[in-house]
């Protein structure tokens, strides 16, 4: 990677509690260029905080300090907010989980899209409009003329994971963080969702940082892999090395699958070790 | 397939209709199935499928349906008595959604045990946490101090603390992180042995169906498509086409752009 789009070194985030800080994300460093980014871990390890921080979208108790916040050339740890409001949705965007709760119950599918455009774009609404309707169609939605003018109540999970990918897009932005936009998708619903993201990306030339606890999900879709443990990366590989994982809680995560193929009687349960919380990060040899 | 055991639980004809008229839904279309004494059943199939349908018809949920559901060949009226619900207890998908948030763990292990009138209440407690491998101290926890593996162990539990023969499952880990899950899949697969309990279960994760069922049933629109057992379905032998959509479906490489279609 010559010039890295986004550049992350020792991000700590911490929370005040009635027994001292607790500390979230502790000292999480990564680059990324216009690839696919997986960031895999179980709850609680990190991951979708690391995402927020990058947007400053964590809560208002948290604490975010960072040695280095870089985007394009920009010093995220010092931007405004309402410089942030600029690079939120038009540069760097973000697509949620759920759908449901992520689009207004009472604007219409057609006008929120064209709403993201207008606020980041010199453009006029009909424009927009004419926009938001080819980037409908870019998500491969059947007569997106009649989606168009549908209340998100009127659309399916799938559908309406496709419109957030829209609205998230159609501004041409440089990173999308992707938390776990899948997962609350079918599986045949979410390989249309994967490969139009996919088709977007490769497209725009966009990066993507993809967060998700699904192993094999991210193996099989990113190019690269951190896995994270109590609020720091323990492994960084390449997605196609996943199964030659080094760090023992990526194995052991990697164990506790239940595979199609290699049935077992007793499905291997992930030990924790103390150590691993300070314990060495295993790094691509390449990279920093 | 070697019938050894008498059926324990028999679904003949299920149909399942919402709504009148025009606006008819035919959500569940002509389903039969049967599962032996001590054997596991899988359903899976995408999101408006009916494999849900199916299992609150089952459970006694949806007193609405046509057609016999029959357990030990006894046919059951649409809505159940007292006894039924003794022996058929049923796993929801949320663990955060599926436990009362003001009632202490203790509370609500016990209060099956009042309205089934069972006798030796804290023993009974404290034997069902043990099984499920939660420490006597979980009795005094509300909810929202336990993390989603220990909840959806607790749900397990009340279900258990009746010592039904009939568990049915609803998804029990697509809300889990995988490490959890397979914590949870074990425990399932340890207390069906351990216990003789015949399983029932829905889940649109073809892998987690394997691990536990021998006998699987693809739905889609409603209707069975097939039903298999586990080993024709890791071998791959699926005979339908929608089938082994389905299974190559679980692999998450992108889709060839002709196959994106809404």
């Amino acid at each position: 990677m010559a010039e890295p789009l986004l550049s992350v070194r020792d991000l700590r985030i911490a929370f005040p509690s009635p027994a001292g800080l607790v500390e979230a994300v502790r000292g999480v460093s990564f680059n990324v260029g216009r690839e696919k980014l997986g960031i895999v871990g179980e709850s609680g390890s990190g991951k979708s905080m690391t995402g927020r921080a990058l947007l400053k979208l964590t809560p208002k108790a948290a604490q975010v300090t960072a040695a280095r916040l870089d985007f394009a050339g920009i010093d995220l740890n010092a931007a405004s907010e309402r410089r942030m409001r600029g690079i939120r949705g038009g540069r760097i965007s973000m697509i949620m989980q759920d759908p449901k709760y992520s689009l207004n119950p009472l604007m219409r599918v057609g006008s929120q899209i064209a709403e993201a455009c207008r606020l980041h774009q010199r453009v006029g609404a009909r424009e927009a409009a004419a926009k938001s309707l080819a980037m409908l169609e870019a998500v491969h939605i059947r007569e997106p003329k009649r989606v168009f003018d549908l209340y998100p109540h009127e659309v399916s999970g799938g559908m309406g994971q496709r419109i957030m990918i829209a609205m998230m897009l159609v501004t041409g932005p440089d990173l999308i963080i992707a938390d776990e936009p899948t997962s609350a998708l079918d599986v045949t619903v979410r390989r249309q969702v994967l490969s139009i993201l996919d088709e977007l990306v490769t497209q725009q030339g966009a990066g993507l940082i993809f967060i998700s606890h699904d192993l094999n999900l991210v193996a099989e879709f990113c190019d690269r892999v951190l896995v994270m443990y109590a609020g720091r990366i323990v492994e960084e590989l390449h997605a196609r090395d996943l199964h030659a994982a080094r760090h023992p809680y990526t194995q052991a995560l990697l164990r506790s699958l239940p595979r199609l193929e290699a049935p077992v009687s007793q499905l291997a349960v992930p030990t924790r070790d103390p150590a691993w919380r300070d314990g060495p990060t295993y790094r691509l040899e390449a990279s920093s | 397939m070697k019938m050894v055991a008498p059926p324990a639980l028999e679904v003949a004809g299920l149909d399942i209709i919402f709504g009148h008229g025009a606006k008819a839904n035919h959500a569940v279309q002509d389903v039969s199935f049967r599962v032996e004494s001590g054997g596991a059943f899988g359903l899976i199939g995408e999101s408006g499928s009916g494999k849900s349908t199916v299992l609150r018809a089952v459970s006694g949920l949806n007193t609405h349906y046509h057609g016999d559901i029959l357990l030990h060949r006894q046919v059951l009226p649409p809505v159940r008595d007292k006894g039924f619900f003794r022996r058929t207890q049923m796993v929801f998908q949320d663990p955060y959604a599926s436990l009362h948030p003001r009632k202490m763990v203790n509370q609500v292990l016990l209060e099956p045990l009042i309205i089934h009138k069972l006798g030796r209440p804290q023993q009974r407690v404290d034997e069902v946490l043990d099984a499920v491998g939660l420490d006597p101290s979980f009795r005094f926890r509300y909810p929202h101090q336990l993390s989603g593996g220990q909840r959806q162990r607790v749900a397990i539990a009340r279900c258990l603390i009746l010592e039904p023969e009939i568990l049915l499952l609803d998804e029990p880990t697509s809300a889990l992180d995988v490490s959890v899950q397979a914590e949870i899949l074990n425990l399932l697969h340890r207390l069906r042995s351990e216990r003789r309990l015949t399983y029932v279960m829905v889940s649109h994760d073809l892998a987690v169906v394997a691990h536990l069922c021998e006998r699987i049933a693809i739905m889609n629109g409603g209707k069975f498509v097939e039903e298999l057992s586990v080993g024709d379905l890791r071998a791959g032998r699926a005979t339908q086409p929608y089938s082994q959509a389905l299974l190559a479906a679980t692999h998450y490489r992108p889709a060839s752009p002709e196959e994106v279609t809404v």
